[in-house]
């Protein structure tokens, strides 16, 4: 059974937004510290570091989680996607990134990746989402900017241009 | 808010998971979604020597349909049995709490064992397994026992578990022909830890109603069919609670939400039966 001791860093290799990446972790270490300091992706924001302000939430394996709420370790393997995955191109926002802009679903900006990588993977697993599921979906974030209608708006925004682009729902 | 060190252990099966606790006792913490651990660390309320991941161990990545309960291993995400195909029919009661239990975000990576074992007294799972009469299957070197829910959770956070000892699956009895089952909560945001949670399980004998979050573990009663005297009953009930003040709510606030909420709860769960 590998037992990885306290002190010492461990090699830790995960799929980041598509590419194979690996860095080494001591077992304390954090995902979310992980993601920042060991692999430089710092589009992933740290807020509570204690899974109540959803801030860092990034997708494991396709399902929306908190980086915080994780260690590196526990992920050895993983399929991990943070932010810095959503656009197609350097020069290209994704629908859900461009409705963010176009509905002002942002201010300070700090939430939002964590945002996103929810609304990424709910939109995705659920096109029929209700507004009110959405809403729901939604309370795993703290915003203290926009108020949420905005952020609201902009989801149900990309979830009819998503349906209308892959003829779902 | 980064936890202290720990070793870290990534079982393959249940023999690894059982001789690691039987070594280190006490010392040792399980760990399978950690969306309850984690934020214990994290703030150091928990400085366990070395962690325990169960989440590799394949027998315990079980959901078993026994006919008289639905068995749920420890290594099972929340995700996973919200999404699991007839849940509605076969556990109703646990179909209608899981939507309230954390976030999305949580509900990915937690398990239901994880917080069984975890016991805070505001949370939704031990409150729908007291209320069902549902059972904890424990697990050592020594030995393997199933405790009955009322009996296992003890105190704020206090379980009968022993230091040797994991949660290795839970049992949610399965719906009963005629019965009907509701659940209702109170937070201040929905997927926060409930200020008072209510659920019921109406059958031809009665109700049985639970409450979480005002006593230091979910606690249940038994009321007649008929609702005459279930003001009364409530009310002598919401004071046996001994509510506390915090800073979410004050006691009598508490207490007020255990007689009409939990009124509530049973008049739908009455209604559910027919």
């Amino acid at each position: 059974m590998p037992r990885l001791t306290a002190t010492d860093r461990h090699r830790v290799l995960i799929t980041l937004n598509g590419r194979a990446v690996e860095g080494d972790a001591e077992p304390r270490l954090l995902l979310s510290d992980f993601l920042r300091h060991t692999l430089g992706a710092t589009g992933t924001h740290v807020g509570c570091e204690h899974g109540v302000c959803g801030a860092c939430t990034v997708q494991i394996d396709g399902e929306p989680a908190r980086a915080c709420l994780t260690l590196a370790v526990q992920v050895d393997g993983a399929d991990i996607r943070t932010v810095e995955g959503l656009a197609p191109a350097p020069d290209r926002l994704s629908v859900l990134q461009e409705c963010f802009r176009e509905f002002f679903g942002l201010q300070c900006g700090f939430c939002t990746p964590g945002i996103l990588m929810s609304l990424d993977a709910f939109l995705r697993q659920r096109p029929d989402a209700s507004e009110l599921e959405l809403r729901e979906m939604l309370s795993g974030h703290l915003c203290r900017c926009t108020g949420y209608v905005p952020i609201l708006r902009a989801a149900l925004a990309a979830q009819q241009r998503l349906n209308a682009s892959t003829g779902a729902v | 808010m980064k936890p202290a060190r720990f070793d870290y252990l990534r079982a393959a099966d249940a023999a690894e998971v059982l001789e690691a606790l039987h070594q280190e006792g006490g010392d040792a913490r399980i760990i399978a979604g950690g969306q309850s651990l984690m934020p214990m660390l994290n703030m150091r309320l928990a400085r366990p020597g070395v962690l325990v991941d169960v989440m590799h161990v394949a027998e315990w990545q079980r959901i078993t349909d026994t006919g008289s309960a639905l068995r749920i291993g420890a290594a099972v995400r929340q995700v996973t049995v919200e999404r699991h195909a007839g849940l509605a029919a076969r556990v109703p009661l646990l179909a209608a709490a899981l939507p309230w239990l954390g976030h999305t975000q949580t509900r990915s990576r937690g398990t239901l064992c994880g917080s069984v074992a975890h016991a805070d007294p505001s949370a939704e799972l031990p409150l729908v397994l007291v209320a069902l009469g549902g059972s904890v299957h424990l697990r050592s070197r020594r030995r393997a026992r199933e405790v009955a829910a009322e009996a296992f959770f003890v105190g704020m956070m206090q379980t009968a578990r022993g230091d040797d000892e994991v949660i290795e699956a839970i049992s949610f009895p399965t719906a009963r022909p005629g019965a009907g089952y509701a659940f209702q909560e109170v937070a201040r945001r929905h997927g926060d830890f409930a200020i008072v949670g209510c659920a019921a399980v109406a059958d031809a004998s009665g109700i049985r109603l639970a409450i979480s979050g005002v006593a230091d573990h979910p606690t249940a009663l038994n009321l007649p069919m008929d609702s005459a005297g279930w003001d009364d009953a409530l009310d002598v009930f919401a004071w046996s609670l001994e509510a506390r003040d915090d800073l979410h709510a004050t006691a009598r606030y508490r207490r007020d939400l255990v007689r009409r909420l939990g009124r509530a709860v049973c008049q739908e769960a009455q209604q559910c039966r027919a």
